[in-house]
């Protein structure tokens, strides 16, 4: 598949491609490891993790639909409104698991209408999801009444707070949520079509593949894994809060970005997605420890994008 | 002897080592429309993108009023007075009238840069109404129809002092009262003493309106014939004039039963009243010019664009076609005309290529098989002789013809009943195209029946039992291979000649 790391012998001289992203993290783990005490003890980094957690998941999701030549502004909306939704069943009363598994679909049923939009109605992804971040975010704040959700069941906090062996949950759901869309994307005909739509979405068409589909569930898993991410959130915080996920999306893109994945479509792998949203952990992380300002952490952390990219660029 | 307004001669030009002018010449008087003829591929467009300063040519000498020239840029060529108007017009759709005819010129106060509108205004009415036309400058020009456009493009011309005019196929798109507008003002330019070269397949047209013709021929220059003193079959026969070589193997092929029925096929505008049918092994070519209707009426059989009206039989039975994926369904596979923007998926491998029509072949359950992958891809670049390093290579690294072939194996694996391809030859070069004959005849051999859509008139003689002749959307002519000629085909496809349809 395009966008795997590859060993390509050329010329006598072994090259690695897309190893890029891997290399910088590698890199900035050993300069943060060796500036500062306790970067690298157990505690820091499940510590990193489970803040990438959050993030991982929003950009896997992010991932697919880049794939195809899209963009996704809608999640921190979804993220927020599937959140509230299960919080509230959960305060009436509701079967926690009914209520995770409500405030779920609801994540992929939002992602499905702006997969309709885009695909049935021939309208720019940027445009439809940014209307519907507004929507959604709406709807939060109409059904909150712009106020946390608080008193939530007690075997719920377990989702973003508890262990398994020794490992938090979160960084958990991570993994299984990595594995089993690893596997979609490289391993089933589904992952394939998403390739070949970002690659040619017209002569995938001609093929008889319904492109039309392919994008509506490229849109509904980024939903889905919106509404996860929010339940992890949700649970460590023990409240759904109306202002949740604000501005989450950036954090997706930037990880799926500084992966490899090409924001035109059909290259790119999720491995690198990983690897991006690590990237951007354990900088913040590093720029904590560092003790630098909260103000010049975001100078940094754009710069980090913007060099990375320039990098990217230069390569090709 | 007066100074002609224009004299090429000489002209070479090679691209990456493919010699696509050699010693062409033309020449071109004050007030003479002058006809350049030639079939797809003749040169033309190369010659005029010379004049125009696009390309820059390799030899020869190009005098404008008794002057030499070099012509190195678009803009150098505009100073000159040379303009071309191209079939796509170069009209920004969202802008006024004014606005485009002094795009990048705009009239200012001084050395302000805020535009005089009044003068915009007057100004372009002045040069409206130079060509007769009374349109409102402030008019956006996405409103205007196309015969409109093309006069703006004109009026835009003619601000730049255009004293040699190109139009290139001006009346492609034009219905016939606006061809009738057209024809007008170019008969007031004549006497205002603007030259025009004018390129047209239309032969009705150009005996009408053109002094003189030049025709090109696989990029030579032919002769120069007086309108007055030629007639349609002259001109036909130095257009296409070439010996077939042996470069189409045929093979004998016994024709089994109806495949493809296709009965009353209509689309509004484009095609009219279309029946035909391709029995099993058998090959239908499908000649005539650009815009005639070929690639429209294939991308109607394969559900690319809808049909008003008429039905499509494959094995007797009639199907219905929304979608290509019906049309898959129904056993029809269509390689499309444009490679690199509808058949390929080019940052991709040859072997995920051949696989997406036939993801369910090469897959358990949704599950991909890379091993049945393998065997499907590295069976079809053996049988296809496809020229790969392996299956994992990218088609976009491929040559021309091997991307080609990716594609009509990609085809070939959904086993389909009927084979339509779309110019399967362009941009191939002569050893991969010999391929190619082969691989239609192998598909012929097996019982498919093929369509082959082709602007080639030797390929469609050389390769296809029977030939269909296409003209405004219509079937204007039918022949069996021993009876069609070079000849019979571009006067059908002119749209001159005989219309008995078989």
């Amino acid at each position: 598949m395009s966008g795997d790391v590859i060993a390509v012998k050329k010329r006598g001289k072994l090259k690695l491609q897309g190893l890029g992203p891997l290399i910088g993290l590698i890199l900035l783990v050993i300069v943060l490891s060796l500036t500062t005490d306790n970067f690298l003890s157990i505690n820091n980094v499940f510590n990193v993790l489970r803040q990438v957690s959050i993030n991982a998941l929003l950009a896997f999701g992010m991932t697919f639909v880049i794939l195809t030549g899209g963009i996704d502004l809608s999640i921190g909306s979804i993220f927020a409104l599937s959140s509230a939704l299960t919080a509230g069943l959960m305060v009436g009363g509701t079967d926690t698991w009914l209520a995770v598994i409500v405030g779920v679909g609801a994540g992929a049923l939002m992602g499905a209408v702006n997969g309709v939009l885009i695909a049935k109605g021939r309208l720019a992804p940027f445009i439809v999801t940014l209307a519907t971040m507004t929507i959604f975010r709406g709807l939060t704040l109409v059904y909150t009444d712009g106020k946390p959700i608080t008193g939530l069941n007690a075997d719920f906090g377990f989702f973003g707070k508890g262990y398994f062996l020794k490992i938090p949950l979160p960084v958990i759901w991570m993994i299984i949520g990595f594995i089993v869309l690893y596997v979609i994307l490289k391993h089933t005909t589904f992952g394939r079509r998403v390739y070949a739509v970002g690659s040619n979405e017209e002569a995938t068409w001609l093929s008889g593949i319904s492109t039309t589909k392919v994008k509506v569930f490229v849109y509904s898993i980024s939903g889905l894994m919106a509404a996860i991410s929010g339940l992890i959130l949700t649970s460590r915080l023990n409240s759904a809060q109306p202002t949740a996920g604000a501005a989450y999306e950036m954090d997706a893109i930037a990880a799926v970005v500084l992966g490899g994945t090409s924001l035109a479509g059909g290259k790119g792998w999720i491995v690198g997605t990983l690897i991006g949203a690590v990237i951007i952990g354990v900088l913040d992380n590093g720029l904590n420890l560092l003790n630098v300002s909260s103000f010049y952490q975001q100078v940094v952390k754009g710069a980090v994008i913007l060099f990375a990219v320039l990098l990217d660029r230069s390569k090709k | 002897m007066e100074t002609s307004l224009l004299e090429m001669k000489g002209i070479h030009k090679s691209f990456s080592g493919v010699r696509v002018l050699e010693d062409v010449q033309f020449s071109l008087m004050n007030g003479e429309v002058h006809a350049l003829m030639g079939e797809n591929g003749a040169g033309k467009s190369t010659l005029m993108k010379i004049l125009s300063g696009v390309h820059e040519r390799d030899s020869g000498t190009v005098k404008v009023k008794g002057v030499e020239q070099t012509l190195n840029s678009p803009y150098a060529a505009q100073k000159l007075g040379i303009v071309m108007i191209h079939q796509e017009l170069n009209l920004i759709p969202h802008l006024t009238v004014m606005e485009n005819i002094f795009l990048g010129r705009e009239f200012t106060y001084g050395p302000t840069k805020l535009i005089d509108w009044r003068k915009m205004r007057r100004e372009s009415v002045g040069y409206l109404s130079q060509l007769g036309l009374t349109i409102e400058p402030d008019t956006i020009v996405a409103e205007l129809s196309v015969g409109h456009q093309q006069m703006i493009e004109i009026a835009k011309a003619l601000s730049m002092n255009a004293e040699i005019l190109v139009l290139d196929e001006p009346t492609a798109a034009l219905t016939d009262r606006e061809i009738e507008a057209l024809f007008e003002v170019i008969a007031t330019l004549k006497k205002q003493g603007v030259g025009m070269i004018y390129i047209s397949h239309r032969m009705e047209e150009i005996f009408r309106i053109c002094d003189k013709i030049t025709v090109m021929r696989d990029g030579r220059y032919v002769g120069t014939e007086s309108a007055a003193n030629t007639d349609m079959d002259t001109i036909v026969k130095m257009m296409v004039g070439r010996e077939i070589k042996d470069r189409f193997p045929k093979v004998e092929v016994q024709f089994g039963e109806e495949k493809l029925k296709v009965e009353g096929l209509s689309q509004k505008g484009v095609l009219h009243n279309i029946s035909f049918s391709v029995r099993s092994g058998e090959i239908l070519g499908i000649s005539g010019l650009m815009g005639a209707g070929r690639t429209e009426l294939a991308k109607a059989l394969f559900g690319i664009s809808k049909i008003d009206k008429g039905s499509i039989f494959v094995n007797g039975k009639p199907v219905q076609i929304r979608k290509p994926i019906d049309a898959i369904h129904a056993g029809i596979a269509f390689v499309t005309e444009d490679r690199k923007d509808e058949g390929l998926l080019l940052q991709m491998s040859v072997s995920d290529n051949i696989s997406i029509p036939n993801l369910t072949d090469v897959s358990n359950m949704g599950f991909l098989s890379s091993s049945k992958e393998r065997q499907l891809s590295d069976k079809l670049i053996k049988q296809l002789l496809i020229k790969t390093s392996s299956g994992a290579q990218r088609v976009g690294s491929l040559s021309g013809g091997n991307q080609q072939k990716v594609v009509i194996g990609k085809w070939m694996a959904t086993n389909p009943q009927v084979f339509i391809l779309d110019e399967p030859t362009r941009g191939v070069d002569i050893g991969a195209k010999k391929e190619i004959y082969e691989l239609i005849n192998s598909l012929a051999l097996k019982g498919v029946a093929i369509i082959v859509i082709s602007s080639d008139l030797p390929e469609v003689l050389g390769i296809s039992d029977r030939i269909l002749v296409m003209h405004e959307g219509k079937i204007t002519g039918q022949f069996k291979q021993e009876e069609a000629t070079q000849e019979k085909i571009m006067t059908c496809a002119t749209g001159g000649g005989h219309r008995d349809v078989g």
